[in-house]
This record gives C-alpha cells, structure tokens and sequence, in this order.
C-alpha cells in the first residue's frame, strides 16, 4: 500500500456559492493539467481494477489514468473513447460515488477519499476538445439504414457507434434541438450545453442525419419507417411527468419539474426577455423530491434570484437519491432542506395563485419492496410553507406518442418498452430500444451502455438477415 | 423547410397562410395542430392546422394578432420561412357519420373548426353550423363552411348580420324548432366555449370542444398544458385537444391562461419598441 496516498481527492476550483448562486455558469472549473496529473499518481494501478467493474461501461479506468500520469494525453484519450463516447458528459454527470468511486480500493483505506475517476475523464474530454479538430471522413456506409428515435444519449450512441461500423443512420427527434434531457433537463451550470452540442456535432461529422422536429408515430409514422430501414432503434426516454395530484395542482405556480427546467434550458427562459419564453420570478419556491432533477429545480430557481428555495423530501438524508455532490452544491448555495416531509395540498389564494404548501412530517416505518424505509406521515404534524412557486420533481413515466402509434410492441407492466437489458431485442425482430424507455428514469451512462449493446445487436440482426 | 407560400389578410388581425410542410400535410387529420417557432430565440406556439393539401405537400393555418410572436409572423413575407414547425399533435377529432351533427364556432376558433365540419360532411352527416362574431367582419370562412353545411347560422352581437346576439341564442333556436342533435364541436374563445357547452349541456347535446392552454413542446413532456376534465388531470397536447365540454374546470382553465400575462407584455413591448410599430 503507498502510504503516500494523500487522504484528499486533490482540490478542484469551482465558482464560489455567492457568485454562481446569480449565474448559471458552469460550478465546477475542472482541474488543470498539474492538478489532473497529480491526482492521477494517486491512482495505486490495482491489478484486480474494482473501478472497471464498477462502470457500466467497463472504461479502462487505470489505463487512462495512467497515460494521464505520464502526461500522454492522447493516448489518455484513446483509451477513454474506446469505451465510451460521451465522456465529457459523463465524468460531469455520473454519479461515480455509486459506480466507479464507490469501489475504488483508495476510497477503501481508511481515512482516503477514492480517486478522483470523473474529475479526470472530464479533464481529460475537455483537453480533447481544446485541441486541433481532426477532420472526419465518415466511413462508407453501406452495411445498410437505421433508423434512431430519439437523440438522447440513448440514441445518440447507437447512432454513432453503427456509423462507424458501417451503417447509414437517420436520428428524428422531436424537439427543435437534439440531446433529450442533455439538452432539455440538466442545467447549464452543471452540463455546458456547448458540450452537448459538441458531442452531437462529432456524431454528424460521422455521416449521421439528425432530423429535429419530427415526432414519430406523427410527422412520420412507424410503418414508414420499418418499410424504409433494415432496423429501428428506440430510445424515447421517460418524458411523461407525474404529478402527485394533489389539492391545488392546476393552481397558478405549480410545474411540473420538465416544465420548469424545460423553460429554462431548452428555451432559455433565464435569458428572458432576450428569448421570448418566460418563467416565473418568483420569491419563495418549494421543490418537492429529493433526486438529481429536484437539485436541478432548486438550483434553478436560487438563481433565478428567489429569496428562499425549500426541498422537501419525504425520506432522510440517507436515502437521497441525488448525487452527493450535487447535494452539497446545493447545501452550500443556500437550499433549505425538509427531509421526512411531504405536501399534502398547495393553497391558493382569491385569483388562483398559489400562496402556501401544507406539509405533514413521516418516519420511517417497515421497509417497503425497494428494501428501503418507508415514510409514513405522522399525525397532527401538519405545517405551512409560504410559497409562490412549487417544483414537482418526483418522476417521470413513459411518454406516450410513439407507443400508442405502435400497438405491435410490447410493454412491461409499468408501461415501459419489453426489451432484453442487454441487447435491446423486443418482441419485434427489427425493433430495439433502450434508455429510460425500457428501464424507467436511470443515468446516462445506463442508457449510453445499452446504446453500444443495442448497436452490436443491431449490426448482427442486420448481417444475420442479409447473409 | 416550412416557407410561407401563401398570405392573406381575411379579417381585422387575422392571416391566413400556406405552408410547405410535406410530411404534416402527408399525415395530419382534421382536429390537429402544429407547434412553431418563427426564430432562433423564439417561443413555441401551437396552431391549429386549418386544411390540409396532401398532393401539394402544404398544410393551412389562420392565425390571429394577439402577442409577440403571432405579431412576428404576420411580419413574415411569402416567401420567407418559419424556424421551426412540428406537427401534426394531438389526437384527431372522432369523425364518423352520427346523423345530425351541430357545429359552433366563433372568432378565430372557425380556422379550428371548418376541418371537422369537412369531414363530418364528407362522411355523411347532416351539418348545421353555428358561426358567430362581434360584428360581421370577424365572422370568418364564411363561404368554405357554408359549402359543407346543410344550414348556416350566423350571430353577431352588433346585429351587422344574421342572427343579433351569441351563438346560444342560436343553439337555443334549434332546440325550440325540434331540432335532434346528435353531437356538437364548440370552438371559439373560451368564454364562449364556456357558455356554448353550458348550453349544449342544458339542451342535452353531448359536445367536445377544442382547449387551447398554453404550451411548449406539445409532446406531453412538460405537463404545462394540463387541463382538469371531469375532475381529472389532463395534458391538452397529447390527451386532446378536444375533450367533453360539459367536463372541463373552465374557470381553472381561464385561470391558468392568464399565467404569463405580465410577461408576454415585456415581450410585445419590446419588440414593438425593436420592430418601430
Ligand atoms: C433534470 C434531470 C437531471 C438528471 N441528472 C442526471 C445526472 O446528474 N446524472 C445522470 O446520470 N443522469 C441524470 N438524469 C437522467 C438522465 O438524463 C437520463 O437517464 C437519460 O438522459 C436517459 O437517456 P435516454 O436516451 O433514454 O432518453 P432522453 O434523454 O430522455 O431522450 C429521449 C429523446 O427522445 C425524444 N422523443 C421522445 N418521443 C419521441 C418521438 N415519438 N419521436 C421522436 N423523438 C422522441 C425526446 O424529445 C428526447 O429528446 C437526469 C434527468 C433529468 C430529467
Ligand atoms: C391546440 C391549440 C391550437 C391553437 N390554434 C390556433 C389557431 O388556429 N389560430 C390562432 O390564432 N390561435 C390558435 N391558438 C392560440 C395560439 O397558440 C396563441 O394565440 C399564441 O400562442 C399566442 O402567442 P403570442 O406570442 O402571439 O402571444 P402571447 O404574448 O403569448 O399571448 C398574448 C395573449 O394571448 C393569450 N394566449 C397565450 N397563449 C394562448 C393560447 N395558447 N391560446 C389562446 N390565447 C393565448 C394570452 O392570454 C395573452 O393574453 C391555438 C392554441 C392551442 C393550444
Ligand atoms: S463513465 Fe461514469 S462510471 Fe464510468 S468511469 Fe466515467 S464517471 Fe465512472
Ligand atoms: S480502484 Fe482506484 S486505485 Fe485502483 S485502479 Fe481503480 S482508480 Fe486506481
Ligand atoms: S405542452 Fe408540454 S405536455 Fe403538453
């Protein structure tokens, strides 16, 4: 064991609370190149690599990391974009604490925090894109045409992974702007669009069409596209939000967290009235649940300039299904957090605004079929929230558009896709999805993993059909 | 993509233009709509698709002046093109032959209506169509409805032509000479939506009318077109947007219209201000 290890991921530069708390500039800075290559040597090169296992995409965490250490950058790289074809995305977005960090043998010496593996894939994507491009000859495509439904990573990755195999592949996505919830959902200053629109510009420069404003199942139908593809992918995402339904829903300041973040993202609501759509500036705001989409919500709504943004979540902080870095973001940008809460109606007033959110306090009871606690109101702990905004992020279901325009294809019992988890088959030969569309709301690099399967499967199916 | 190949102006602040849109022309049905944008930075509006030219590639849409971005596109030129255009959303309206159908429209809603009284004619029914305007000069498609119906009524408050009053007096017309009224469509400004489907409810005609909530992706991804119909929570988008008109929390719905009023004045202020008008 290198008793030199020192007990700290080395310290990254990010905005400090005050400032970035009225910006939606990108928090953290990323290391620079002394900084990312000192935090590589802490790296012990394990023989048995628990951090491979630990990826869902079995990037060659130490091999990378080593390159790094000696400064060969490119090959860095190489390594990197063997397994993965976002990873400035990912080492931004992944939450490594449960994967790659989790297992890290540094991160299990007592005392040690684990090696920095996401700070470094960034560092690494970002020093990438700083340099030179290199012109891209899209390889012949000639193995035959697919088709991709939906350009989140999901789609993106099949997308781009059957171009370089070989394959001419269309991708129709219904916004006006392609990256699914890259684009529409997570916040400028946690994901750079700029990032997003870099990934997707490399994908096209493979020889992929991406088709904006094109909902499938209307503006093209399904048997138009089977008639005129070999194969089709699906990656649609979860993009139905839920709403609790409770007393006062419909009222004046309540959103759904995709509305929310939809305004402020996808249509630049925060640029307001530079872009022409606008969200409410409001003053006090409550954000309901306790995932990735609620710090997005909330942190969203402190930079609009509210004076006060509540998360209320109605399990404790252990359970919070956010990563922990985003969570001590928040924590330090100045959310309030209500854990063991929930609402149970939103008072409006004479004109339809919402002016209050009842709330009622739970324990934690027997453990429910997740195997977690689960959270049960305590009487008579009811209290008032004052509020003008609320922010719902409590999940989201399958969107519905394509799958009630394609009857033939099988769904689970949640409503999702029936698809085999590694290889994207459905019940339909020439029809394969995956993404949140088959696993429900999940990560980015779940459904980028299933996108590189799915594009293997698709290449087999294909050669199998023309052999 | 999506140039503008035809305008007109058919009545005080309200075009009527064709445009190229291959794939909606090739697919849509009468009830849908499509969601533009007219720039870079603009907003996501939703328009009702008015006729469809399958063989030309073009689809119709009449719009009407009431805010930033409808004024932008009545700036536009034949010839210029809209940023963005998706479509066709929503589900199409139920068209099979019900016997004697009645079909009420006012303002701008006629544009959203005259595809369904088209189709309700061509498979058979017996039409009878109620339009109805302040004054007659707002009452628009006129001669295309008449064409497809087996009776017109018009209203206008100000009595410049036919009937003088609204559209239930009208409804109330019918009611009183016998009149058997399978099913209504009402679609028009929400507060004759209102009083139309109150109506139609006090005569018992089973009506659907068509919610036009503010929008942005119309693809049932945002939940901010929601609606409450029979005391259930609805996304007008892909659940309509035609629904029961004796079901809907109207007052709610007026409710939530008016969400962004102060906003959509910044942005009509300034570009008026941007614009010189
Ligand atoms: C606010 C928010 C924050 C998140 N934060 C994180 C995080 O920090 N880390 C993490 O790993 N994960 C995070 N996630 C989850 C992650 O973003 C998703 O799991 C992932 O994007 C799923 O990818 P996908 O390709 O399956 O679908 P999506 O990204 O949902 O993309 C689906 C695309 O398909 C399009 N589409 C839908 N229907 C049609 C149709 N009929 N025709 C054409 N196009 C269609 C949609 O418009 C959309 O663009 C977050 C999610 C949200 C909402
Ligand atoms: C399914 C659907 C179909 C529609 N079809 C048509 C159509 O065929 N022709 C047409 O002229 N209009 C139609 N509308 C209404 C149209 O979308 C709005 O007029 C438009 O969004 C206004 O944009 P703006 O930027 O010009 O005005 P804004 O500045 O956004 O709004 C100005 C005023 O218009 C009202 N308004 C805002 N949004 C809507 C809305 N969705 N519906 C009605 N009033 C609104 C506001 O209360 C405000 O007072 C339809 C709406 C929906 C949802
Ligand atoms: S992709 Fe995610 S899990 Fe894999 S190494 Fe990178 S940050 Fe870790
Ligand atoms: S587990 Fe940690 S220390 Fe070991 S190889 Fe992986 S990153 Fe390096
Ligand atoms: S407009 Fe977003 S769900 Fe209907």
């Amino acid at each position: 064991m290198a008793p030199k290890i020192t007990p700290k991921k080395t310290p990254i530069s990010e905005q400090d609370p005050v400032v970035r708390g009225k910006n939606f500039d990108e928090v953290c800075l990323g290391y620079t190149l002394d900084e990312a290559r000192l935090e590589a040597t802490r790296c012990l090169q394990c023989k048995t690599a628990p951090c491979i296992a630990g990826c869902p995409v079995a990037i060659d965490i130490p091999g990378f990391i080593k390159a790094l250490a000696e400064g060969d950058l490119p090959k860095s790289w190489e390594i990197l974009s063997d397994a993965t074809s976002l990873p400035a995305v990912c080492g931004r977005v992944c939450p490594q604490e449960t994967q790659c960090e989790g297992v890290c043998t540094v991160g299990k010496i007592k005392g040690k925090e684990p090696v920095a593996i996401g700070k470094l894939e960034r560092f690494v994507a970002d020093w990438k894109a700083s340099q030179p491009e290199e012109a891209i000859t899209p390889p012949v495509q000639d193995k035959g045409k697919v088709a991709v439904v939906g350009s989140g990573p999901a789609g993106l990755t099949v997308a781009g992974d059957l171009a370089k195999m070989g394959y001419k592949v269309t991708v129709f996505e219904a916004l006006h702007e392609p990256g699914g919830v890259l684009m529409y959902g997570i916040p400028e200053f946690r994901l750079p669009k700029e990032i997003v629109r870099r990934e997707i510009g490399n994908i096209r420069k493979l020889g992929v069409d991406v088709e904006v404003n094109a909902v499938v199942g209307r503006t093209v139908t399904i048997e138009e596209l089977r008639s005129q593809f070999d194969a089709l992918f699906i990656g649609t995402g979860a993009g139905t939000p839920h709403f609790m339904n409770l007393p006062g829903t419909n009222l004046n300041g309540v959103f759904s967290a995709s509305e929310y973040l939809t305004r402020i993202n996808l249509m630049h609501a925060y640029e307001f009235p530079v872009y022409d759509t606008p969200t409410k500036t409001s003053k006090k705001v409550v954000v309901v649940g306790g995932g990735n989409v609620a710090m997005d919500a909330a942190r969203s709504a402190l930079r609009l300039r509210a004076d006060k943004v509540t998360v209320v979540y109605r399990r404790s902080i252990e359970e919070l299904p956010a990563r922990i870095e985003e969570y001590h973001h928040a924590v330090e940008e100045g959310i309030v957090f209500n854990f063991l809460t929930n609402p149970v109606e939103y008072i409006g007033d004479e004109k339809g605004n919402l002016k209050a959110v009842r709330c009622i306090r739970m324990e934690l009871g027997e453990p429910d079929a997740s195997g977690r606690r689960r959270p049960v109101p305590i009487k008579g702990s009811e209290f008032v929230i004052e509020a003008d905004t609320v922010v719902e992020a409590i999940g989201q279901g399958s969107n519905k558009v394509l799958l009630n325009a394609f009857p033939e294809l099988k769904l689970n019992k949640w409503g999702y896709i029936d698809a085999d988890e590694k290889t994207g088959a459905t019940n339909l030969p020439d029809v394969f999805a995956g993404g949140d569309i088959v696993t429900g709301a999940a990560t980015v690099i779940l459904a980028m993993g299933v996108g590189r399967d799915a594009a293997r499967s698709i290449d087999s199916y294909i050669q199998s059909k023309k052999g | 993509m999506f140039k503008i190949l035809s305008k007109r102006l058919i009545a005080p602040k309200e075009y009527d233009i064709w445009v190229d849109a291959p794939r909606v022309a090739r697919n849509g049905k009468a009830g849908q709509f499509v969601v533009l944008r007219t720039s870079e930075k603009g907003e996501r509006i939703p328009l009702t698709v008015a006729e469809y030219d399958r063989e030309g590639g073009r689809i119709r849409i009449i719009f009407q002046v009431v805010g930033k971005t409808t004024m932008e596109m009545a700036q536009l030129k034949v010839g210029d093109s809209l940023h963005d255009l998706l479509g066709p959303l929503g589900n199409p309206s139920e068209i099979e032959n019900l016997g004697t159908v009645l079909m009420v429209g006012g303002g701008v809603g006629i544009a959203a209506l005259y595809p369904i009284v088209k189709e309700l004619k061509e498979v058979g029914n017996r039409v009878i169509t109620i339009l109805g305007g302040r004054t007659a000069d707002l009452v628009i498609l006129k001669d295309e409805c008449a064409a497809f119906s087996d009776e017109l009524l018009v209203t206008t408050d100000d009595g410049s032509e036919g009937i003088k009053g609204v559209v239930t007096d009208a409804m109330q017309l019918l009611a009183d000479r016998g009149e058997k009224i399978s099913q209504a469509w009402i679609i028009g400004p929400t507060i004759m939506m209102k009083f139309a489907s109150l109506k139609a409810k006090e005569l018992g005609i089973p009506c659907w009318v068509s919610l036009n909530p503010i929008m942005i992706d119309g693809t049932g991804m945002c939940g901010c077109c929601r609606v409450t119909v029979n005391d259930e929570i609805r996304f007008a988008c892909v659940d309509g947007p035609e629904f029961d008109g004796w079901g809907v929390n109207w007052n709610e719905f007026m409710n939530r219209m008016g969400q962004y009023k102060n906003e959509e004045k910044i942005s009509l202020e300034k570009y008026q201000s941007e614009v010189g008008e």
